[in-house]
């Protein structure tokens, strides 16, 4: 049989990690004491399903550890344990070192074994605490110990009426069995009915086995791997020195277990959740595949009938085609226009996925560092359904995981500090995500103590960022965090204060083609806003020309576009051209300069200015001719060439040309590069 | 399944023994040849979206089936001297594998006109000799003599590899 595993082996590393975080975020809204009987099925079948599949793919650690875990849940499900907050922490960091196996193996890194034999023997002492499991670690030593030398199993094998129903055939364990060793099987009569009593599905067999040779437990185990939930199986060494052994006894191969080991000290544990966490995220690659609701299928399907109709009703159309039919002609192809184009919406809504993707990870974050830094936090979220492309989601979310901190640790005061200012101990935390046009729109709220404006500033005038006796309008100020290494924290906590992270938010939203807001009220708190476009894969675009080329200049970086009136422009030093827009100074820069091409015209007189803002520097481009808007599918010029300097990528047009789409900040940069218009000199104007 | 490798291993060692085909064009009255198993298409030459603040020798981008795809005069690019696009010119379609293992790419060569394809036997291929002539020898695999004609071989891979247009463009 060689079936490539490695395809499916994708899908199951996949599913799992979906199946932790619906795990992780249950236990997050799980409250100690009180365990909701379905939050603990769906942990339950998460664990399950994590289990069986690593077992399949040769997993062992992973399904030994789950195991464990599972068998802690079980306690849980059968109310035989109350779920206790120690238990919830429990839980969430074997949540996390499943995660870190998982992606170690992915990545073939080591695992943390320290780190993992720590969380398992804090799960066994859990469940060493419990009355019915002192023997379990005994019992786990015998079975180990002997699982080498011991010459034989004895294995006591009791189907459910039921097993044969879910697949299992016992035809083929016991040939697979019979494969391992020397093997003899009695089967147990008993319970079989007499014949007009028989259901053909059932199973009323049991068997006794006993297998010699050398085989671990673990061999056996595996065999008995699908049907342990549907039958009563025993495994015991053939010298059977015991004789009690539980029902779903699989691999525990951990040697004896300390009963003395504490659970992480809390500290510690914050700690290793920092040093966890850039590495988890290196870890998790962009991933390649895509989960997409039926119903998104099914209306690309109705639109793709529809496309057919149109054509098929266009081409009888053309067979025999006279000037009286001109009209339904023109019908025809609007009719194509808006399959066409709805097609093309189906196709991108298939890109979207709901903003809660990159939501979920808030709720852990938020939990842990309130804990950290002593602060009481409620996170809430509002619009986790917006829907975004998937390649931005993966993009925009190291810039908020910075956001969200930075509001945790330097937004939300300490309990005391918000008693003493009058507001409740509980932070509030908002995370809100809508859409306004074709932008989505994220925010992120915090009723903290809001930004230190005057603390700002002066830190600018300190780092030489603003004149000392400069007055400065309050967004431009905070504008000023956005500033590389820019931080006012007085001390550098573990959480934020480096003072890197707000210019990489910012260069990161940048790069989407979006921007971030900064909005405070002293004492009511700050909300950072980010504008992201829908889809990376088109554009609005304004066409322009300039002599022959055709090029497209995002409509969201034009601010407006108008006719160059000679009085307006000055030359500075006989070099640089500015144009006097009401109390603005904008460089003038001429398109075909900066690409090298023949204009129409070279004058600046009734030329026509397109007033472009890109890396928050305004410009003006001269060009031609304003021809159309459109919306343009964006193709990648790095795909068989390489990036170049003022291009942020290529379209193709209608009429199948290539058209070049500009990249404002690129233009705007190189045409300061070559030194025509330098800040110095428009200041100077 | 096994039957169907045999056979494929056939086809790979009688391929393997006549040695391997080329496609060879004309550039100022040479020949050249280039693998032909990388030749993804011909196509008569057509006009291109030019590239701002590229090196003289890429045309431009065109549009090949909903792929930006650029083209590289060849003439240009080996500083020969260049003449009007006439109806032989051509655009040959390769497949320019990446040195580092990433992805192929797809480039087009604009060269004076298609000759023909050879057979080229194991061993016919000789090291290029330093001919200080105006082809970098950096880019010829070597030099093969078919039928009384001499067919330079080129190594599009190296001719075509980004690293040689970035360093390129940095000294224009």
């Amino acid at each position: 049989m060689s079936i490539d595993m490695e395809q499916f082996k994708v899908t199951f590393v996949e599913e799992s990690l979906e199946g932790l975080d619906i795990m992780e975020s249950v236990l997050l809204d799980m409250n100690p004491g009180a365990a909701d009987a379905e939050a603990i099925d769906n942990i339950f079948r998460a664990a399950h399903s994590i289990k069986g599949g690593a077992a399949t793919f040769g997993l062992g650690d992973i399904a030994n550890f789950t195991h464990v875990v599972e068998t802690l849940l079980d306690e849980v499900r059968n109310g035989d344990r109350d779920i206790t907050q120690d238990a919830i922490v429990l839980f969430l960091s074997s949540v996390d070192c499943i995660r870190e196996m998982l992606s170690a193996d992915q990545n073939g890194e080591a695992i943390d074994q320290a780190h993992i034999e720590q969380v398992k023997a804090g799960l066994d002492k859990m469940l060493g605490s419990e009355q019915e499991c002192e023997t379990d670690s005994e019992k786990d030593n015998a079975a180990t110990s002997s699982a080498t030398e011991d010459s034989g199993w004895e294995i006591i094998f009791k189907p459910f009426p039921g097993m044969l129903r879910t697949g299992n055939d016992v035809v083929r364990m016991f040939r697979e069995l019979a494969g391992l060793g020397d093997f003899t099987a009695v089967a147990d009569t008993e319970k079989l009915p007499p014949v007009v009593d028989m259901d053909p599905e059932e199973a009323y067999l049991s068997w006794h086995i006993t297998l010699h040779g050398e085989i671990g437990k673990a061999q056996i185990s595996e065999i008995f791997e699908w049907v342990e939930d549907d039958c009563e199986l025993e495994i015991l060494p053939l010298d059977g020195d015991k004789t009690e052994s539980a029902v779903n006894d699989v691999t525990e191969e951990n040697s004896p277990v300390d009963l003395q080991v504490e659970s992480p000290p809390p500290e510690r544990r914050a700690e290793e959740d920092q040093r966890q966490q850039p590495a988890r995220k290196t870890a998790s690659p962009e991933s390649s595949s895509i989960r997409v609701g039926i119903d998104k299928v099914d209306d690309l399907i109705n639109m793709v009938g529809e496309l057919v109709i149109t054509q098929s009703m266009l081409s009888q159309l053309g067979e025999d085609f006279d000037m009286s039919r001109v009209e339904r002609l023109n019908d025809g192809l609007a009719e194509l226009e808006r399959n066409t184009r709805e097609l093309q919406e189906s196709v991108m809504r298939i890109r979207m996925l709901p903003i809660s993707f990159a939501f979920n990870r808030f709720p852990r974050m938020v939990h842990d560092l309130s804990a950290k830094l002593d602060k009481k936090i409620e996170l809430t979220m509002s619009g986790e359904q917006t829907e975004l492309d998937k390649t931005v989601m993966e993009k925009i979310g190291d810039p908020l995981v910075h956001l969200v901190r930075n509001s945790v640790d330097h937004g939300i005061e300490s309990p005391e500090a918000r008693k003493a200012a009058g507001k409740p101990e509980t932070g509030v935390v908002n995370l809100n995500a809508y859409h306004q046009g074709g932008n989505i729109i994220i925010e992120i709220n915090d009723d903290g103590a809001g930004l230190n404006y005057e603390k700002i500033l002066a830190k600018a005038i300190e780092r030489g960022l603003v004149g000392a006796n400069e007055e400065l309008p309050e967004e431009k100020v905070y504008e000023l965090l956005f500033e590389p290494g820019f931080s006012t924290a007085d001390v550098v906590s573990d959480v934020s204060g480096r003072g890197v992270g707000m210019d990489v938010v910012k260069r990161n939203i940048m790069a989407l083609g979006g921007r971030v807001d900064v909005k405070s009220v002293p004492g009511e708190g700050s909300t950072f806003t980010i504008r992201l476009p829908l889809t990376l894969a088109i554009l609005d675009g304004q066409l322009v020309r300039v002599g022959n080329n055709t090029y497209i200049i995002p409509l969201v970086s034009i601010v407006e576009s108008l006719l160059v009136d000679q009085k307006n422009v000055n030359e500075i030093a006989g070099k640089a051209e500015v144009y006097q827009l009401r109390s603005d100074y904008l460089p003038i820069i001429r398109l075909y300069e900066v690409f090298g091409i023949e204009p129409d015209h070279r004058s600046l007189d009734n030329g026509l200015l397109v007033v472009v803002e890109g890396d928050s520097k305004k410009g003006g481009l001269l060009v031609d001719e304003l021809l159309g808007q459109q919306q343009v599918v964006i193709k990648s010029l790095e795909t068989n060439f390489r990036r170049v300097e003022g291009l942020s990528g290529a379209t193709i047009l209608g009429d199948g040309t290539v058209a070049l789409i500009v990249d404002v900040a690129g233009v705007v940069r190189l045409s300061r590069e070559d030194g025509r218009c330098s800040d110095e000199q428009i200041a100077a104007a | 399944m096994d039957a169907a490798q045999n056979i494929a291993h056939e086809i790979q060692h009688d391929l393997e023994s006549d040695g391997d085909q080329f496609l060879t064009f004309i550039l100022a009255g040479e020949e050249y040849g280039v693998d032909i198993l990388r030749v993804q298409e011909i196509k008569g030459w057509d006009s291109v979206t030019p590239i701002p603040n590229t090196p003289e020798y890429i045309r431009g981008v065109i549009n090949l089936r909903g792929t930006i795809v650029p083209i590289i005069d060849l003439r240009r690019r080996f500083q020969l001297e260049t003449v009007e696009y006439g109806p032989m010119t051509v655009v040959i379609v390769l497949r320019v594998e990446n040195p580092d293992g990433g992805k192929g790419r797809v480039m087009g060569l604009v060269v004076d006109a298609v000759s023909d394809v050879y057979n080229v036997p194991e061993g016919t291929i000789k090291a290029a000799p330093d001919f200080g002539s105006v082809v970098d020898v950096n880019f010829v695999k070597g030099l093969a003599t078919l039928e009384d004609v001499m067919v330079i071989i080129l190594d599009i891979d190296r001719l075509l590899n980004a690293d040689e247009l970035s360093v390129v463009v940095e000294i224009t």
